[in-house]
């Protein structure tokens, strides 16, 4: 096994092309319990950690890039403007994964568990991929097409994800045995998009990848509009339609039974995930709308 | 390969397997103990050390990420006779049964006291929730941070 250590992205890519099966390294919060477990024996290891590239992030004309090498501890700490990132972020692990473990690698192990991609796919991000030949966008769907899979080549690195700024409340959330250490059992991002008068709704562990809620997201959208809510953060919304909605994100859910939690029981937990996350940004802009 | 690495202020080099973790570098190489190896995994913090000022496993760092880089061990701590604050606290608090986590955490408890002198209870809690013990309850480990803080900070 051999270990590339290169200093800048295009070195990088020129030793990703070269070494295609070269398994790249951020954090190590996955791969590292991979090789010591025994359980992958890659032909090298391409250490991206110090690639200045991957670590930036920023924010122009209405969008954000997020490298794909900031850390959770970095988000938690300075993209305050995003609060379901943030959520998400600080669920992950503990302090001392967090401070290593980076969306790179949600991204790139592509598990339906990953904490950050539920706020991906609800704010939909577009996956930024890069070769020596250049980069490609792709919406975050078309990514992660199933459990640990990705569409990346073999040539290439995750460069980072961007998403156009959503103006309104939002939220992650997630069920597991304890705040920390946890792996979600089902965990959901809702986002009100006040200016397009839209939802958005994905629930992460529950399905293959990672799931919108479209029908869901459409009807609360309506009920939202129907009620005048949408003008008046004060007008309340109909317990009805509260419950409706609650009832069709948990129908979207498509969960399996296993070690974690039965799929019956994720199906009802995406209920009261969507319940609870509806009712905080209904507060959200009743404390925004007042102020 | 050759891994050169700044260790405790001092620098050290070994020749390791590439796939090597810094935990095993520093155990099996360099015979710093202090940091324990348990689950490899990144789920008990008991290898819990700071990689250039920042709280990590060393169980989930390549030896080779950490070439030319910044690694504070437990061993830092106490480095004559006299314990580090927060050393003499989990003694003082009977905050040590088994003693197997005790590094971790005191590394850990001593990173959450840089960046916050005072911490509440739920800080202290989420600060160390990356560190498993199986014999205290914890309650006499948070009482240790407590009193480390009041020293620290009187």
């Amino acid at each position: 096994m051999d270990v590339l250590l290169p200093r800048t992205l295009e070195e990088a890519l020129e030793m990703k092309a070269a070494a295609p099966a070269a398994l790249p390294i951020a954090g190590g919060t996955d791969v590292m319990v991979e090789l010591n477990f025994d359980r992958r024996r890659p032909s090298a290891l391409l250490d991206i950690s110090r690639l200045p590239e991957l670590g930036m992030w920023r924010k122009q004309d209405g969008t954000c890039f997020l490298g794909a090498g900031v850390t959770y501890s970095r988000i938690v700490n300075h993209l305050t403007m995003f609060p379901a990132l943030v959520q998400a972020s600080r669920t992950v692990g503990s302090p001392q994964i967090r401070n290593r473990g980076t969306v790179g690698g949600n991204l790139g192990t592509a598990s339906p568990a990953g904490d950050a991609l539920p706020v991906l796919a609800a704010y939909d991000a577009e996956v930024v991929l890069v070769n020596a030949g250049g980069r490609r966008t792709l919406p975050w769907h078309q990514f992660m097409v199933g459990p640990k899979k990705t569409v990346i080549g073999p040539d290439e690195l995750i460069l980072g994800a961007q998403w156009k700024i959503v103006r309104g409340p939002g939220s992650f959330s997630k069920v597991g045995t304890r705040n920390a250490m946890v792996i979600a059992v089902a965990s959901l991002c809702l986002l009100l998009d006040e200016e397009n008068r839209t939802v958005r709704v994905a629930l992460g562990s529950v399905g293959p990848t990672i799931l919108r809620a479209v029908d869901a997201e459409q009807f609360l959208a309506r009920a939202l509009q129907e009620a005048g809510a949408w003008d008046d953060a004060r007008t309340p919304v109909p317990p009805a339609a509260v419950e409706e909605f609650a009832g069709r994100v948990g129908q979207a859910a498509r969960p399996i039974d296993d070690v974690r939690g039965s799929a019956a029981y994720r199906r009802h937990a995406c209920a009261v995930l969507a319940r609870r996350a509806l009712s905080w940004a209904l507060n959200d802009r009743k404390l925004t709308g007042t102020r | 390969m050759l891994v050169r690495v700044k260790v405790n202020g001092e620098s050290r080099e070994a020749d390791v397997w590439p796939g090597t973790s810094l935990l095993s570098m520093l155990r099996d190489h360099l015979g710093l103990v202090g940091s324990k190896n348990a689950c490899e995994q990144g789920e008990c913090g008991s290898c819990s050390l700071w990689l250039d000022g920042e709280l990590v496993c060393a169980c989930l760092v390549l030896a080779a990420q950490a070439g030319g880089r910044d690694v504070r061990t437990v061993e830092s701590l106490a480095p004559g006779d006299r314990l580090h604050p927060v050393q003499d606290a989990f003694v003082e608090a009977g905050a040590v049964q088994c003693g197997f986590c005790t590094p971790g955490l005191i590394v850990a408890a001593a990173d959450l006291l840089q960046r916050d002198p005072t911490p509440g209870d739920e800080t202290i809690r989420e600060a160390l929730a990356g560190n498993l013990c199986r014999c205290t309850g914890y309650q006499k480990i948070i009482d240790a941070v407590k009193i480390a803080a009041q020293r620290m900070h009187p």
